[in-house]
């Protein structure tokens, strides 16, 4: 086994310094949105604290810095988020970002494979569970000790290719694949649960499905960190994660029409003011 | 051409521990149950789920391995069309989808089963690689090639098993996106690819009754296609004959006359191709062929020979 693995570090939770970064890149995702005339900001806000708890406390680190663990967006349209938080990590640049879906840039809407700090092209949704576990399966043959992390969007678990996937990942018993759903509760169209009552209870689906599964608060870090740190392992995990589209920004909250537009000048202040009193 | 392939598959899997195979609930042929039994852990099942199959090879060939993907020709790529362009295509991931019986080759099992469009479905996506071998010796070569390659996917298709040597008396080695000449001729070249190579010897064999010369040319790699090899195929020969198990639109018919077009040739072109139609009927691989028009007694009057 690699040399390496003995000197991997994981930072410890400080719940104070979370809820900060998060407000941060709440702001840096409504700046970005005033240089584009639309951006998926909602979806980026439900998974800003999964995403941050993943970049930023349970991914471990090589000692030169790089990331041991995979990030995998399967929600591509998240990625925002994911972008700030590779800005900030200094894996892209304020230029990539100032860039964001120009001509001149190399980052758009959805993530794209081999850009610096990305897994996997996604966009079209049901797709990156079914990597993820070809990953995971491949770290398992390599004998490697890295842990695959998938964040997928609720919506994408009414697409049959992800329950393929949920199959597979527990055939093969891959305790090294770790999923979080963003549960937001809305799909393009609807609230889910009134679309789609027969999509629900979610966790006894996967418990069924052979996968160790817990449903957590999406935006509480502690309550995330404490679920994966309890993890029983011997088989795949996944955590659903109740969250709010649009999260942070009271007018966004909830409301579909925010799941792809941008703020216009008056919206945006207000965006800022209320991130700037928001409890820390 | 399937028990080659796994034969050939055994022996580069011994060497290379980053190949490994991943099936959807098809009985490995031949050679693939030794592999089988002597790597399990490179053999995966994923069952009745042609879109896991391929995620799978796309998310460990993201990690370092040389994964196949092996089913049956219409759900290796229809099933899981998406996956095969966005994981494996949009990636440009070196994986190899083999699709077995490609064509009518299942003739027995209705148009579900035939993969009819394949050539011409796997050339329109970018990156995609299409390599489509004659015969057994072909099929050597060819994952040879793809065990070997890392530049990205392949759709790799195959036919079922039984098919004769054809390539024996080649000119040619076989040599990845480059036209292979089987067999000489002066008057009139035929251009095939795939188990329908079987009937483009038939053809020549009437036309040198009919005191016509003519050569056969295996297009085993249809894309990228060797452009220049078949424009200098169009320039040398006034009579050039396609014979495919394809249907027409994105055949290697339509793109070897657009190659005539581009390269302002004369020649007389005749091209044979699977009907655009399903076709509701049963028998032998050839019933199949007769009843797409394929029949070699048609095709001999079509080109007007004896």
């Amino acid at each position: 086994m690699d040399a390496t693995i003995a000197t991997l570090r994981r930072n410890s939770l400080d719940v104070a310094a979370a809820r900060r970064r998060c407000l941060g890149y709440r702001r840096r995702i409504l700046d970005i949105s005033q240089q584009v005339g639309a951006l998926h900001i909602a979806p980026a806000f439900s998974c800003t604290e999964i995403t941050d708890i993943l970049y930023n406390n349970l991914m471990r680190r090589e000692t030169d810095g790089g990331y041991r663990d995979v990030f995998l967006m399967s929600k591509g349209h998240g990625c925002m988020i994911q972008y700030v938080i590779l800005e900030e990590q200094g894996v892209l640049s304020r230029s990539d970002l100032d860039a964001y879906c120009k001509p001149n840039g190399r980052l758009g809407a959805h993530p794209d494979y081999e850009t610096p700090g990305i897994a996997a092209s996604t966009g079209s949704l049901g797709h990156g569970l079914g990597m993820a576990t070809g990953q995971a399966y491949a770290e398992k043959l390599k004998n490697s000790d890295v842990l695959i992390y998938c964040v997928l969007s609720d919506g994408e678990f009414q697409e049959g290719s992800t329950w393929e996937a949920m199959m597979m990942a527990a055939n093969l018993k891959l305790d090294n694949l770790i999923a979080f759903m963003d549960f937001n509760d809305f799909g393009g169209l609807e609230r889910m649960s009134d679309g789609h009552p027969a999509f629900y209870p979610l966790v006894p689906k996967a418990e069924s499905f052979g996968w160790e599964a817990v449903e957590v608060d999406g935006h509480d870090e502690a309550a995330m960190h404490e679920a994966v740190m309890a993890r029983r392992g011997g088989r795949p995990m996944l955590l659903v994660c109740r969250t709010v589209k649009g999260k942070g920004i009271s007018f966004m909250e909830n409301v579909p029409i925010w799941h792809y537009r941008s703020p216009n000048k008056e919206e945006y202040i207000q965006g800022l003011k209320e991130l700037a009193s928001a409890p820390l | 051409m399937r028990n080659r392939f796994a034969d050939t598959f055994y022996e580069l899997g011994k060497a290379d521990p980053r190949l490994c195979v991943v099936v959807a609930d098809i009985s490995p042929a031949g050679s693939i149950a030794k592999f089988r039994n002597e790597f399990p852990r490179r053999f995966v099942n994923t069952g009745v789920s042609e879109q896991i199959m391929i995620g799978m090879t796309a998310g460990m060939a993201q990690r370092g391995l040389k994964p196949f993907a092996y089913t049956i020709a219409t759900f290796t790529l229809y099933r899981p069309f998406e996956m095969v362009r966005d994981d494996l295509c949009y990636q440009n991931l070196p994986v190899t989808v083999v699709g077995i019986g490609g064509g009518v080759t299942y003739s027995t099992l209705g148009a579900t089963h035939h993969a009819q469009e394949d050539v011409a479905i796997a050339s329109a996506i970018p990156n995609l690689s299409v390599v489509a071998p004659c015969d057994p010796s072909e099929v050597e070569a060819a994952t040879r090639w793809c065990a070997a390659q890392d530049q990205g996917p392949v759709y790799l298709r195959l036919g079922k098993a039984g098919e004769p040597d054809l390539s024996k008396a080649a000119l040619d080695p076989w040599v990845f996106g480059k036209v292979r000449r089987l067999r000489e001729g002066r008057d009139v070249c035929i251009l095939s690819y795939g188990p329908i190579m079987k009937r483009a010897f038939a053809l020549a064999e009437r036309f040198e009754a009919s005191g016509k010369s003519a050569a056969i040319v295996s297009v085993h790699t249809l894309k990228p296609l060797d452009r220049e090899g078949l424009a200098r195929i169009l320039q040398t020969y006034a009579h050039v004959v396609v014979i495919e198990e394809c249907a027409p639109n994105g055949s290697l018919a339509m793109r070897v006359k657009e190659l005539a077009w581009d390269t302002d040739v004369t020649c007389r072109i005749d091209a044979f191709t699977l009907k655009d139609a399903f076709i509701h009927c049963y028998g032998s691989h050839d019933d199949i062929l007769d009843a797409h028009g394929l029949g070699v007694s048609e095709l001999t009057a079509r080109l007007g020979l004896q």
